[in-house]
């Protein structure tokens, strides 16, 4: 029997191997955030006009560090914690093959590693999606092939833990919502490493000199089957973390396990498809293709993030209501615990990424409505509500849990922590609404000097409209904002794992970082309880009207901003140039 | 604590859905496929569509292309840095050529308002991104690849082709011109 402890405040299990790796995991994904932070705010001070920072062969340096570093290297590294988590705590079961976890872990540390040093090297200023022919150093591909293959490993140990707790039977019926999700996250990822390494080796053969040419339109096709796809295991992930957190701040229960186990199957089905959102443009690619694949087949996808956006807060709001928070429609809301960043942080998350992400996601990755949008800065402006106010937003939400539970530390600056999501959302949504504006001008993504000065001494003038300008210096305070805010979560999360009352005396340094386990007493191998599900509710649902009418009211809300924004979408698209 | 816990009832896919549930599901799917018909209906009532023609090229072929047009149907010159690029008014409803390489757009091009031109883009070297200004048309531009649109200007002045897509060190400097004469 291997050994185990039971976190004493919430009877959360973990495995003496396993919890080494959440903690080196989520660390090192720290670690890449911070880089990827820093740099953000030399990217925002660049493309703040009044500023203008970097000169531009930095500028175009930094962005390529801050896109890895901060959408692949910090999202993956956590996410295998959280896949960790998923499986062995939640299921009450050891962590299969510890030691390949770690081979796992160090291999994405090595290639994390390399890739920053060849990017920084300053020769493989190729953004984050590095088109070819444009062609990187060798060790930068090598580096994300290296950290593709850890993370792959880091997969099939989640699902070899999925086998042992089936084989043993450590829990009873089937598996958790939130693990299922974790599955479905799971399983993107394999599709996702699949594409990537069948377009990285072939750009590593060609930059060392082994393949004579990559052809651009499939290098594009292919690259983005891994770069859409790692965008959509974050959405898994996250969507799963959103249930956890109901879960675990007011002991919601899914309102049905069936609808939100097939919206998960959906993404499973559908969600890859949308690798197409970035072909759009593209010649040689035909519209029955695009129009099939942009839509996840008919915007299934798509109906399954609405469902989890009813049906997360749904969950709260039927807890809520059980618990006596009944008075009208908004009871529920107004008294959740807003000051406790575990749950602002999940809140301010799902209405974001539902409003800003999720809407504009959609409105651009419509055939023809592309045509006004592809390469505008819209298009980061889109992904910063998507990706960093839904994903990181709700990473940064669950450390606030995981501190205590994993670490066994308490949070430092409990009053700042209060403050830090709304200070990190507050920034981004500025920063994601002005992108969008601007990019709605016409203001390219990735670009040093929108004003073209430099343009302009060869004799060729342009200029932007100067609402461009103002909303790109709005852009420049927003980015200053959430680096503030993001610097809090370091400071507060790194300053607890380093400085915080230790709960358990043994939570010393070393085992802040995963590299060592608590003092043998903690643990036991003591053979323990199948994990079971709570006792059903006597009352049944659908006795008498709603059970969550105010999250009903507010996903009512959404829906008719949805159709409201995708129409005016379609009348700005009917006001340029006719072509075909 | 329960979507971290197995489903308290072991048939979980057997329990009833709750009311906002399925009206939620019903809404949402009806507007899923909204939004997918709205795509086919745009291309047959929209007058915004891509055409779909494109064929394979190299940069050699599609240079003379260029050049073969430029020959023809050059009307002045424009000096940029102190070279003088080409502007070229092809006849109405005939192919046009545009090319993009590092780092500019190649010739410059002057249209009639009204009438209809078969513009053809390609890359010489790297991807590039043919962004119109400020009617904001955007359209990817990939090497061996040559799209084909029919494009109308209905309006007259003159036009900016902004390079969308980061093509190295002098990505932004790359602007091209496009003149649309009454």
């Amino acid at each position: 029997m291997s050994k185990y402890r039971i976190c004493p405040d919430t009877g959360l299990y973990f495995d003496r191997s396993g919890e080494g790796l959440m903690k080196a995991n989520a660390v090192a994904g720290a670690v890449a955030l911070l880089v990827g932070g820093i740099l953000a705010l030399l990217v925002g001070l660049t493309r703040w006009p009044a500023i203008h920072y970097l000169g531009a062969s930095d500028f175009y340096m930094v962005l390529t560090a801050h896109g890895i570093n901060a959408l692949i290297f910090w999202l993956i590294f956590f996410e295998i914690a959280i896949l960790y988590f998923a499986s062995s705590t939640l299921l009450r079961c050891r962590l299969a093959t510890p030691r390949w976890a770690w081979a796992g872990f160090a291999l994405m540390l090595i290639g994390a590693v390399m890739t920053n040093v060849a990017i920084f090297q300053g020769n493989s200023s190729v953004m984050m999606t590095s088109y070819a022919p444009m062609e990187a150093a060798p060790h930068f591909y090598l580096g994300m092939i290296l950290f593709a293959v850890g993370a792959l490993i880091g997969c099939f140990v989640f699902l070899g833990t999925l086998v042992i707790a089936k084989e043993e039977k450590t829990y009873h019926g089937s598996i958790p919502l939130v693990t299922f999700g974790a599955l479905t996250a799971c399983i993107i990822a394999v599709f996702t490493i699949a594409s990537g390494a069948i377009i990285l080796i072939p750009s590593f053969l060609w930059s060392v000199g082994l393949i004579g040419q990559i052809d651009a339109l499939m290098y594009r096709v292919i690259w983005w089957g891994m770069g859409h796809s790692s965008q959509q295991l974050n959405v898994a992930a996250q969507v799963s973390v959103w249930y956890a957190v109901a879960a675990i701040v007011f002991g919601a229960k899914p309102m049905s396990e069936k609808v939100s186990r097939t919206a998960f199957l959906l993404y499973i089905f559908f969600l890859q498809l949308a690798s197409a959102h970035h072909i759009l443009a593209d010649p040689g690619v035909s519209s029955t293709w695009k129009i099939f694949n942009t839509s996840y087949a008919m915007y299934l996808a798509v109906l399954a993030s609405m469902i989890h956006g009813l049906t997360v807060p749904g969950s709260m709001e039927v807890a809520q209501r059980k618990k006596g928070f009944t008075n009208g429609l908004f009871e529920w809301l107004r008294k959740a615990p807003w000051g406790n960043p575990v749950f602002s942080g999940i809140f301010l998350s799902i209405i974001t990424f539902g409003f800003l992400g999720g809407i504009t996601g959609v409105v651009m990755g419509t055939e023809q409505i592309n045509l006004i949008i592809h390469n505008t800065f819209y298009v980061p402006g889109h992904f910063h509500a998507t990706v960093v106010l839904g994903t990181t937003l709700t990473f940064m939400a669950l450390t606030y849990f995981l501190i205590p539970v994993l670490f066994r530390r308490e949070i430092i600056m409990p009053g700042l922590a209060k403050w830090q999501p709304y200070l990190f959302a507050g920034g981004m949504t500025i920063l994601a609404i002005f992108m969008m504006g601007a990019g709605t001008l016409g203001v390219p993504r990735r670009h040093w000097d929108v004003g073209f000065a430099q343009a302009a001494e060869m004799g060729l003038k342009f200029e932007f409209p100067g609402s461009a300008e103002m909303m790109l210096g709005l852009v420049g305070i927003g980015s200053v904002i959430a680096v503030i805010g993001g610097a809090l979560y370091l400071v507060i999360t790194v300053g607890s794992l380093l400085f915080g009352k230790k709960l358990e005396e043994s939570a010393g340094l070393m085992q802040s970082f995963g590299f060592a386990t608590l003092a043998p007493s903690c643990y036991t191998s003591e053979k323990i309880e199948p994990v079971k599900g709570p006792a059903a509710d006597l009352e049944e649902h659908g006795s008498a009207g709603f059970e969550a009418p105010g999250t009903f009211i507010l996903a009512m809300l959404l829906l008719v901003t949805f159709v409201v924004y995708y129409f005016i979408n379609w009348k700005y698209l009917s006001s340029v140039w006719p072509m075909g | 604590m329960s979507a971290i816990l197995p489903p308290s009832e072991l048939i979980w896919w057997k329990t009833p859905i709750g009311k906002e549930e399925i009206i939620w599901i019903v809404l949402a799917l009806t507007w899923c496929m909204i939004m997918f018909a709205m795509m086919p209906i745009w291309h047959i009532y929209g007058k915004q569509n891509l055409s779909n023609e494109a064929y394979k090229t190299t940069p050699v072929q599609y240079e003379a292309k260029v050049t073969a047009m430029v020959e023809q149907h050059t009307i002045r010159t424009q000096s940029v840095g102190g070279v003088n690029v080409p502007v070229v008014a092809p006849p109405a409803g005939s192919d046009v050529y545009m090319l993009g390489r590092l780092w500019s757009w190649y010739p410059m091009l002057e249209f009639k308002k009204g009438e209809s031109y078969r513009l053809h883009l390609s890359s010489l070297d790297w991807q590039h991104g043919f962004s119109l200004q400020p009617i904001n048309i955007n359209l990817q531009v990939v090497p061996e690849y040559e799209m084909v649109i029919t494009i109308t200007p209905d309006t007259s002045g003159e036009f900016t082709i902004v390079c969308n897509e980061y093509c190295g060190i002098l990505h932004h400097t790359m602007l091209g011109k496009i003149y649309v004469t009454e």
